[in-house]
């Protein structure tokens, strides 16, 4: 008697873990930290409304690196993000993402973004990657009291921008705070100093040329775009911590120089989504009273106001039904008002409701997004890995830590060759 | 009697098969691979030897790899060694050796870490948080960006760290060594006069000899594989690139095979002379066996 219970008792976790794993999905995060958190609460708010139980792989920042291997080893995780729009077509032109194309919740998204997750693949273009959230980044944090104690204005163009650096200068003070530290990914924020200033000073026709590696690193174009950052970043007056400073700071620590007293520095050029990171380490502070943002000026008058973004991209290696339901949950209006509204990313889904916004700041720029003419995604999330988290990352690095301009751009351009000749 | 002929195959047979599965085959498709294009679909020749040759970034990688093998390797054995003759002469040689063996305790990627707080960074108006800054600050100077500054000032850093992990292991093993001497022989050359710098020259280093031949050329073949700390303290970035940690980056981030491979051939030729060496050495010591 008691023998056949046993086998009973087998089959019967047999069965129930059968059952379990048919209902399974594994996603795998680059997220950490306050994003992996909230990241954790759109998953739980999935599993309640499906049923299916997801496991999160947690890789970290070596991301990049990890899912590639799996891919090869044909072992990937049944949904991940993808580290950026470069590596999506990389994979899918593989064939090792599905398409997504019959996901529901894509006719609700902006256009915009419904695009960049295209690629064309044997002539044909289908819908690879779809965007959980976006940053916009050609923004300018400060601190309004601050500007006011005083007397800085807010400027509306490069000229005006340089002149009131030279004013805080002159007065002592140290207009800028940057922080290029990242890990294994340090160098990024300067790529999106360089991208800004690109489409501002070359317009956005040059920038998709220089995406493409239709025109050289060593082109007038990007050289001078790097000039304009050396303005300002090589620097020591201008920067608080000097070039050093710099490449020791991580770019989550840079915003907490605006808020000492007296503040270490004045204005910080980043993302959107750098406001979970003000909020996490400055407890206290409020929207437009205690930071606020202008936007990146002008710097060509001809080229106006170019957009610069990017965005949480999420693809599909495994055809089940369980992966695509995940998928087509994270492009709906409800779990982009969670990861969105506690982030203070923007959504892309246009039927998420505006008061999700925690701020007013957000709730700007994701106005901004959604109706900006010009419209650029971020160049070394879209160039091959080898150059836009790689030799465009250290060359930001190099040209921080002293390296002749033309050195270190001629060595992006010879890593570019070789990159782009691989796809 | 023909079984007497198979036992030796029977024994090691297992242990061969293991070898010829995870090192020889590996070693000969990395070689195959090195000579084709980066998804291995085309053939390439030397492309990938010349690239590896010939780029700029390149001669970075060479100058800090032979940086490494020579500071580290004199520190290493040269510390290993002092403090092996000296700690055989105090009495609390057990517990000083203990303290200094520790930290080959750690995962170099711990030890990594670690320092990279100790060696850490903050512009000189905020407060140090780096134990080596603080020190600086508090003794009056500025803080440095001890991973920051190339070429110098960030090698010999790093170098540093791999210095305080592997001292231990050089010093036990010459200390061992050290101990395997006849005591008679110092004796007899202290009676005969002369002082300790002549019995550490002229008894001591010859008869150790030997043994520090093994743990230098041990040393030299592991410093050219560096990489743990070169990647978790600054991935390469500032000038302090290193043949491991690039071929790394090649093959999984920019999904490079043949360079990596490339790399990879490069590295081995490297260590094959300093192999020649040891097994020469081996066969030497079995001839007298």
């Amino acid at each position: 008697m008691k023998r056949g219970k046993w086998y009973l008792a087998l089959a019967a976790v047999l069965l129930v873990s059968l059952g379990a794993m048919a209902q399974q999905v594994t996603i795998a995060v680059v997220w950490s930290g306050n994003e992996l958190d909230v990241f954790k609460k759109v998953i739980d708010a999935f599993e309640q409304e499906s049923g299916i139980t997801v496991n999160i792989d947690e890789v970290g920042r070596d991301l990049p690196t990890v899912l590639p291997v799996r891919v090869a080893a044909g072992n990937p995780p049944d949904v991940a993000a993808l580290p950026n729009p470069g590596q999506m077509k990389t994979f899918a032109l593989q064939d090792a993402l599905v398409p997504l194309d019959d996901l529901s919740n894509l006719a609700d998204s902006a256009p915009a973004f419904v695009d960049l997750g295209k690629v064309t693949v044997n002539d044909e273009e289908h819908v690879y990657g779809i965007f959980l959230g976006a940053d916009m980044k050609s923004l300018v944090w400060y601190d309004p009291q601050n500007f006011e104690a005083k007397g800085y204005e807010v400027p509306t163009s490069w000229p005006g921008l340089m002149a009131l650096s030279q004013q805080m200068v002159a007065n002592g003070d140290t207009p800028w705070t940057i922080g290029l530290e990242s890990g294994a990914a340090s160098g990024w924020p300067g790529t999106d100093w360089i991208e800004d200033i690109m489409l501002r000073t070359a317009g956005p026709d040059v920038y998709d040329q220089w995406v493409d590696h239709e025109i050289s690193w060593t082109s007038p174009a990007v050289k001078t775009a790097f000039q304009y950052f050396g303005q300002i970043a090589l620097n020591p007056e201008m920067v608080y911590g000097g070039p050093t400073g710099e490449l020791t700071t991580n770019f989550g620590d840079a915003p907490n120089a605006l808020f000492t007293k007296p503040p270490e520095a004045y204005m910080l050029k980043q993302a959107t989504f750098i406001q979970s990171f003000i909020r996490d380490q400055n407890p206290g502070v409020e929207p437009l009273t205690d930071y606020n943002v202008f936007l990146f000026p002008p710097i060509q008058p001809q080229w106006g106001n170019p957009v610069l973004g990017a965005g949480d991209l999420v693809g599909v290696f495994n055809d089940t039904p369980e992966a695509k339901a995940l998928a087509n949950y994270l492009a709906s209006a409800e779990a982009q008002a969670i990861w969105c509204g506690e982030l203070g990313k923007i959504a892309v889904n246009t039927k998420v409701d505006p008061s999700i916004y925690p701020d007013p700041i957000t709730a700007k720029a994701a106005d901004i997004v959604q109706s900006a003419d010009v419209f650029r995604f971020d160049a070394s999330d879209l160039m091959p890995a080898a150059v836009g988290s790689g030799t465009f990352w250290s060359g930001i690095l190099d040209y921080i830590n002293g390296i002749p301009l033309d050195t270190v751009l001629e060595n992006i351009e010879q890593s570019a060759v070789a990159a782009y000749a691989q796809q | 009697m023909r079984t007497r002929r198979i036992t030796p195959w029977l024994f090691a047979g297992p242990a061969l098969f293991l070898l010829a599965l995870f090192l020889v085959y590996p070693s000969i498709e990395t070689i195959r691979v090195s000579f084709y294009n980066w998804n291995s679909t085309t053939y390439v020749g030397f492309q990938n030897y010349i690239s590896a040759f010939t780029e700029p970034s390149m001669v970075n990688v060479f100058r800090n790899n032979a940086i490494w093998v020579f500071v580290f390797t004199l520190f290493t054995v040269s510390l290993g060694l002092i403090l092996a003759v000296l700690l055989d002469r105090v009495r609390y040689e057990k517990i000083a050796k203990s303290f200094i063996f520790i930290p080959m305790a750690i995962s170099m990627v711990g030890a990594s870490t670690i320092w990279k707080f100790v060696y850490a960074y903050k512009p000189p108006s905020a407060p140090q948080i780096g134990l080596l800054n603080a020190f600086v600050v508090a003794l009056g100077g500025q803080p440095v960006g001890w991973l920051i500054e190339s070429p110098w000032v960030n090698n010999l850093s790093l170098i540093a760290v791999g210095v305080w992990l592997w001292t231990g292991f050089c010093m036990v093993l010459l200390s061992a060594a050290l101990k395997n001497i006849p005591k008679q022989l110092m004796e007899a050359a202290r009676i005969d006069g002369a002082n300790e710098w002549q019995v550490f020259r002229k008894v001591t280093l010859p008869l150790l000899w030997p043994t520090v031949a093994v743990v230098m050329t041990t040393m030299v073949v592991f410093v050219l594989k560096i990489f743990d700390i070169v990647y978790v303290m600054t991935n390469g970035n500032y000038g302090t690139e290193v043949i491991a940690n690039l071929m790394y980056k090649q093959q999984f981030t920019f999904q490079n095979y043949g360079l990596a491979a490339a790399l990879a051939v490069v590295l081995l030729l490297l260590v094959v002379p300093m192999m020649v060496l040891n097994i020469r050495r081996f066969r030497r010591q079995e001839e007298i066996r």
